[in-house]
């Protein structure tokens, strides 16, 4: 900001900033802007805010939180991924979440599973197990949940590509149990845009992937109204190196997509959108990060209400989920990784979520241990319980500073909006490598900033030690993989093969017309004991694969 | 130096996860190397024919997906079988350090784990591959 030379216009924090500020010297060599780059001035004051733009949690534009009473009504859930090995070790560790006090379950698929892969796929050779469990049937998802009354867990599933087949093996799941498809809960991730543009596990191309999306978005409404089929995710995009800025504007933008592509689809914007929510990042930068889930809560509530004419007020809520940035760990000095955690999910709270994961201080090496795991949920218990943040609702709120950067992110946002748009909308954007482009470019310019030690990152780049003892690590068996392709074999030797080739065949008739929802023939091929590989083949016969052009 | 460095920066398995691979694509070929990035879920037999197509120097493998004990002994292999195990393999990742004194066994020439800087990378490659 330039300061004022004329006397007579020079507020008070002008003369301060002449007069006291800049007779001293500041730091040389560091940066003063956010982690994302963006410029902080030295003093924020009344100066850098609008009046009266503050408003009520519970209240439109909902900037200060999406309930009127938030952590004083009920605390965040506390929500810790897991998934490793197969569906036994899974089934064991979401017991032992739920026994040391977790409130919701939140399933980490493997890789195979992801992309769409059974088990013994040769593609899978060596992957099964080692990410997150894999889950190639309703068989495995009966063992995974063995035990857990789904009717008193809510259950999220980090899954796009085929998330509509593991939608369905949860809900007969549902069905074997005797709760009603209405009674489940929970949230599956199905965003396949972001996959495209940062997490980049995807299977079919862009259109049919976005008509499998509104397929789920519009089964759910009508039967499983308590399930979130969609969670429009930004934690992807930061961790591929985008910036505060970009992961809040990609992110809303893809939520708008979505919008859009239900709308032409003939849906009431009031039927679908209450059930959309969102997942985004906590990185390091404190307030930048508290500034961009107000900013976004005030962006989805203005756009919904006035660009997409939403009536019910639940459609212009913002609920989402969030997790620390595994981005901002490190491999050395990995117990420090429990202070940048803790910082984190500070921030997240301070924002305004509706459930947390906190990272595990040796994820930088290898899947959690169970110590480590115990630990990062001790980290939300100690912040909901010890610290009083709770006691009090957006704490921040009215921060000359933190009201400049929500506002100053919320119009980054919409810049981006725009470029979007004239690109021709988020597709057209992904098609054109635009959001790839733009995540590269950020990252690479973080990475610089920390070679050239304008920015520290303890342990990496300064402060560093000869490291000590090797940390004691989670390691997954080799023969966990054995074991799940000999399971998947056995299955399919022993389910009714006719049943099975028919319902693939009626899920690829269905899926070359557009006026099928698939997840009826989806349902009924999960009933068969069809894999989740083999639905996803007979999609790919129909609608052939996406590939990226990649660009660095 | 007679010439450029020619490197394949390859990402094997099924993760995405792709940030660290570009940002060394980049940073080797700011150091005036020639790199072709092959993208994305990429075989063992496709990065080796891409290597010996590209009559590369170097391979740089990015894996983050824990399948680097099945992956990259596979590529050293084929390397051998295909007789281009002049081919300078290196590996970078969340490898814990007994699997990566094992690749490195193997013929691995150098294992960077997280946190490493793009410049050792550089500097390593300049002076492990012949001029």
């Amino acid at each position: 900001m330039a300061t004022a030379e004329d006397p007579r216009t020079q507020t008070d924090t002008d003369r301060w900033r002449q007069d006291l500020y800049e007779a001293k010297p500041e730091r040389q060599g560091e940066v003063f802007s956010t982690i994302s780059g963006v410029e902080n001035e030295p003093l924020y004051t009344e100066d850098n805010v609008e009046a009266g733009e503050l408003g009520f949690p519970g209240v439109y534009p909902f900037t200060r939180g999406v309930y009127p009473s938030m952590y004083r009504g009920r605390l965040w859930t506390m929500r810790q991924f897991a998934g490793f090995g197969t569906a036994e070790e899974t089934n064991e560790r979401f017991r032992y979440l739920l026994e040391h006090g977790q409130t919701g379950l939140s399933t980490a698929f493997d890789m195979p599973t992801l992309m769409g892969y059974d088990s013994d796929n040769p593609r899978s050779l060596g992957e099964v197990g080692r990410e997150g469990v894999a889950v190639d049937s309703l068989d495995d998802m009966l063992t995974l949940f063995e035990g857990i009354p789904l009717e008193s867990v809510s259950t999220s599933m980090t899954i796009n590509s085929p998330a509509a087949m593991l939608l369905a093996f949860y809900a007969c799941v549902g069905e074997r149990q005797g709760v009603p498809l209405a009674e489940l809960r929970g949230t599956v991730q199905t965003d396949i845009l972001k996959e495209y543009i940062a997490q980049k596990e995807w299977i079919f191309p862009p259109e049919p992937s976005m008509r499998l999306v509104v397929d789920m978005i519009e089964w759910c409404a009508r039967e499983m109204p308590l399930m979130h089929p969609v969670s429009i995710s930004g934690y992807h995009i930061r961790e591929a190196g985008s910036t505060a800025a970009q992961e809040l504007a990609f992110t809303l933008a893809d939520g708008f997509a979505y919008v859009e592509a239900c709308v032409e689809r003939g849906l009431d914007v009031d039927e679908f959108a209450p059930r959309l929510s969102f997942f985004f990042n906590a990185h390091l930068d404190f307030f930048e990060e508290i500034a961009k889930y107000r900013a976004a809560r005030r962006i989805w509530a203005t756009q919904m209400r006035k660009r997409y004419g939403a009536k019910n007020p639940r459609s212009w809520l913002m609920r989402f989920h969030t997790q620390t940035a595994g981005v901002s760990l490190t491999a050395q000095q990995p117990e420090v990784n429990l202070i940048r955690t803790a910082i984190e999910a500070l921030a997240a709270v301070l924002g305004g979520t509706q459930s947390l994961h906190t990272n595990s201080f040796d994820e930088a090496l290898a899947l959690p241990t169970e110590h480590a795991v115990r630990l990062a949920l001790r980290t939300q218990q100690v912040i909901a319980h010890e610290t009083g943040v709770v006691n009090t609702i957006d704490p921040l709120g009215g921060s000359y500073y933190l009201e400049t950067l929500t506002s100053e992110l919320e119009r980054q946002a919409y810049d981006y909006f725009d470029r979007i748009e004239k690109l021709g909308g988020v597709v057209a954007a992904i098609k054109e490598n635009f959001f790839q482009r733009e995540i590269a470019e950020a990252s690479f310019r973080y990475q610089r900033e920390v070679e050239q030690r304008q920015r520290v990152v303890v342990g990496v780049n300064r402060y560093q030690v000869e490291e000590e003892q090797p940390l004691e690590i989670l390691r997954i068996d080799p023969a966990l993989e054995r074991k799940q392709v000999e399971r998947v074999q056995a299955l399919r030797a022993r389910r009714d093969s006719a049943a099975v080739e028919s319902a693939l065949a009626r899920l690829k008739e269905d899926a070359a017309r557009d006026d099928r929802n698939l997840m009826e023939p989806i349902m009924d091929a999960s009933r068969a004991f069809v894999t989740m590989g083999e639905m996803c083949d007979a999609l790919r016969e129909v609608w052939g694969v996406w590939r990226e052009t990649p660009v660095f | 130096m007679a010439g450029k460095i020619r490197i394949v920066v390859a990402k094997p398995g099924l993760d995405g996860h792709d940030r660290g691979a570009k940002i060394i694509a980049r940073a080797l070929r700011d150091a005036g190397m020639e790199v072709i990035y092959t993208g994305l879920h990429q075989t063992p037999e496709q990065i080796v024919e891409t290597a010996i197509q590209e009559d590369a120097d170097a391979v740089g493998i990015s894996i983050l997906s824990g399948a680097h004990m099945t992956l990259v002994p596979r590529i050293m292999e084929l390397l051998r079988d295909n007789g281009a195990e002049d081919v300078l393999v290196v590996v970078g990742g969340t490898i814990p350090q007994d699997d990566a004194d094992e690749l490195r066994q193997q013929g691995v020439a150098a294992v960077f784990g997280p946190g490493a800087a793009t410049r050792e990378i550089v500097e390593f490659l300049q002076g492990a591959v012949p001029a």
